[in-house]
């Protein structure tokens, strides 16, 4: 299944390029103690370059769900009913994903989750995210 | 020293309204000549004309008062290009109230109008956006959110419906209840898109788009246009129709088109801008006759009564599910029939004010509220990101 990657900006390189080892990046403001997601050049909080790459530990929670049942991209078509949802990270940043082996309909805010990884050209890898039995 | 918060109150007036929609949702006129027409007939409502308008605002990509205003020809001396989707009108309405009661422009128009359906595109067409973008710098929520393949914009919508859901216990049903209600309303205008009563089964019914969202909890692609003209107090006075004040505006922000950047998506910056709104207008929502909300879903009304204040967070679910919303109701709401039943083009905001202004004023038919003071035009664009709150009033709410 591919999927709708249209660009990965410069500054996020770290991000992608550590997908290759299908490790999840975060971003995070030494200046400030907070975490820091999507990836930015500059801090927002200290508004200097106080960001440091940290590894996540890809575990977290369900923020919010929903399940696909007419996506706007005809390419997500044969993945119909698939759930998009929020995920709220342990270390206490939220990325957008997809929730993968799981029954979708079951899938619920709260629900405990893990990264894992779907690849992409160039020996990259997105992360999506699975049921933490 | 502070400036008073009731400074703005009553200092401007909307004098003139107009809007074009169709049954089929189809205009067939290009949008710029609905531009014109608009601006011709908002300022023959308010007896006025374009050699009166020294201020002009218009929202959409670019310049887009420059290319307005080159286009009619005028030089303003006053200019408000801001661009925040379906919430830009009320901010129009805000700044050009400023505006007037600084003295920097004394009669300022707003103008709208987009043809969706003549184009034969959704609002979920990024093409064009995509076709700008340069690979190595994307906008972040292609870099971020589009692979996820969340369906734009209800998937955001939806998100935030869900988190509403799981923290508060409100059910599809609930929402759906909105979708009546807001139907109920338009089955009383000869205007509106869809005049049939549907159900709550009807909705539960309809196909699923994005859960917890159906068909029915989706706003409508229509092609739409719309225009207002306001003035200072002094010279509304004198106009063919009763002056509309501004009593109280307010705009926030909490993020742009990126729903995973919100910070509680049970919560909308409604908060803040009707926060700011009422505290201009020294009122409180126990003074509103009206609210003419923002629904480009179900679940935007729901976050936008209680974050305005018309009840506690959390028990929207319960307030509105004994149709209290629509016609005969305690709390009237979208009595044109709103984006989910009346019209919606893309950035609805300005057809919340035209019905506003109408309502106040006594010129709707069928579907008049009894003798309305205090209505508010609560405008939400981008994802659920800026809010805009604007009050208004008749002279009896000064």
């Amino acid at each position: 299944m591919s999927r709708m990657t249209m660009g990965q900006s410069k500054h996020a390189e770290p991000f992608w390029e550590a997908t290759k080892e299908k490790k999840l990046m975060y971003q995070y403001c030494t200046a400030t103690d907070k975490p820091v997601f999507y990836p930015r050049q500059i801090s927002p909080y200290s508004l200097k370059d106080t960001l440091e790459w940290r590894e996540s530990s890809g575990k977290g929670e369900v923020y919010a769900v929903t399940v696909v049942h007419k996506p706007s991209m005809p390419m997500y078509m044969p993945k119909v009913p698939y759930a998009v949802a929020i995920v709220e990270l342990d270390e206490g940043y939220r990325m957008m994903t997809e929730i993968v082996n799981a029954d979708v309909e079951k899938v619920k805010v709260g629900d405990r989750v893990k990264v894992t990884w779907e690849e992409l050209s160039g020996g990259k890898n997105y992360p999506v995210f699975e049921p933490d039995a | 020293m502070a400036i008073d918060p009731t400074y703005m109150k009553g200092k401007a007036a909307i004098v003139g309204v107009t809007d074009r929609v169709s049954p089929t949702g189809v205009l067939g006129v290009p949008e710029r000549q609905l531009e014109m027409e608009m601006i011709g007939e908002a300022l023959e409502d308010a007896g006025l004309t374009i050699a009166d308008v020294d201020g002009i605002c218009a929202a959409g990509f670019m310049m887009p008062s420059m290319e307005l205003a080159e286009h009619l020809g005028i030089t303003p001396r006053w200019t408000n290009s801001t661009m925040t989707g379906g919430s830009s009108f009320e901010v129009h309405v805000q700044q050009a109230a400023a505006a007037i009661a600084l003295g920097q422009a004394e009669v300022v128009v707003s103008v709208y109008a987009q043809t969706p359906r003549a184009r034969g595109k959704g609002l979920g067409d990024m093409s064009a956006m995509m076709g700008m973008m340069d690979q190595s710098n994307p906008m972040p929520m292609v870099e971020w959110e589009m692979p996820a393949g969340n369906v734009m914009p209800g998937g955001a919508y939806a998100l935030a419906a869900s988190r509403h859901m799981a923290k508060y216990g409100t059910t599809s049903e609930q929402l759906a209840q909105i979708a009546v209600s807001t139907r109920e309303w338009a089955c009383k205008n000869p205007r509106a898109r869809y005049q049939e009563p549907i159900t709550i089964d009807d909705v539960l019914a309809s196909p699923m788009i994005s859960t917890p969202l159906r068909r029915l909890d989706c706003c409508l692609v229509t092609d739409g246009a719309g225009a207002f003209v306001m003035t200072s107090a002094e010279r509304a006075k004198d106009l063919k129709k009763k002056p509309i004040y501004v009593l109280g505006t307010g705009t926030a922000h909490d993020h742009a088109m990126m729903i995973s950047q919100m910070p509680d998506l049970a919560t909308t910056p409604g908060v803040i801008s009707g926060r700011e709104a009422f505290k201009q207008a020294d009122l409180t929502p126990n003074d509103v006759d009206l609210l003419m909300s923002y629904d480009s879903f179900t679940i935007t009304v729901a976050l936008s009564i209680e974050d305005l204040g018309f009840c506690p967070k959390g028990e929207v679910g319960a307030f509105v599910e004994d149709g209290k919303l629509g016609p005969g109701g305690s709390f009237p709401v979208n009595t044109s029939g709103g984006g989910l039943s009346y019209t919606h083009p893309g950035m609805y905001g300005m057809f919340l004010i035209v019905e506003a202004v109408r309502q106040l004023r006594g010129e709707c038919d069928d579907r008049q509220l009894d003798n309305p003071k205090v209505a508010i035009a609560h405008g939400c664009g981008g994802v659920l990101s800026c809010t805009s709150t604007a009050i208004l009033g008749t002279e009896d709410a000064l």
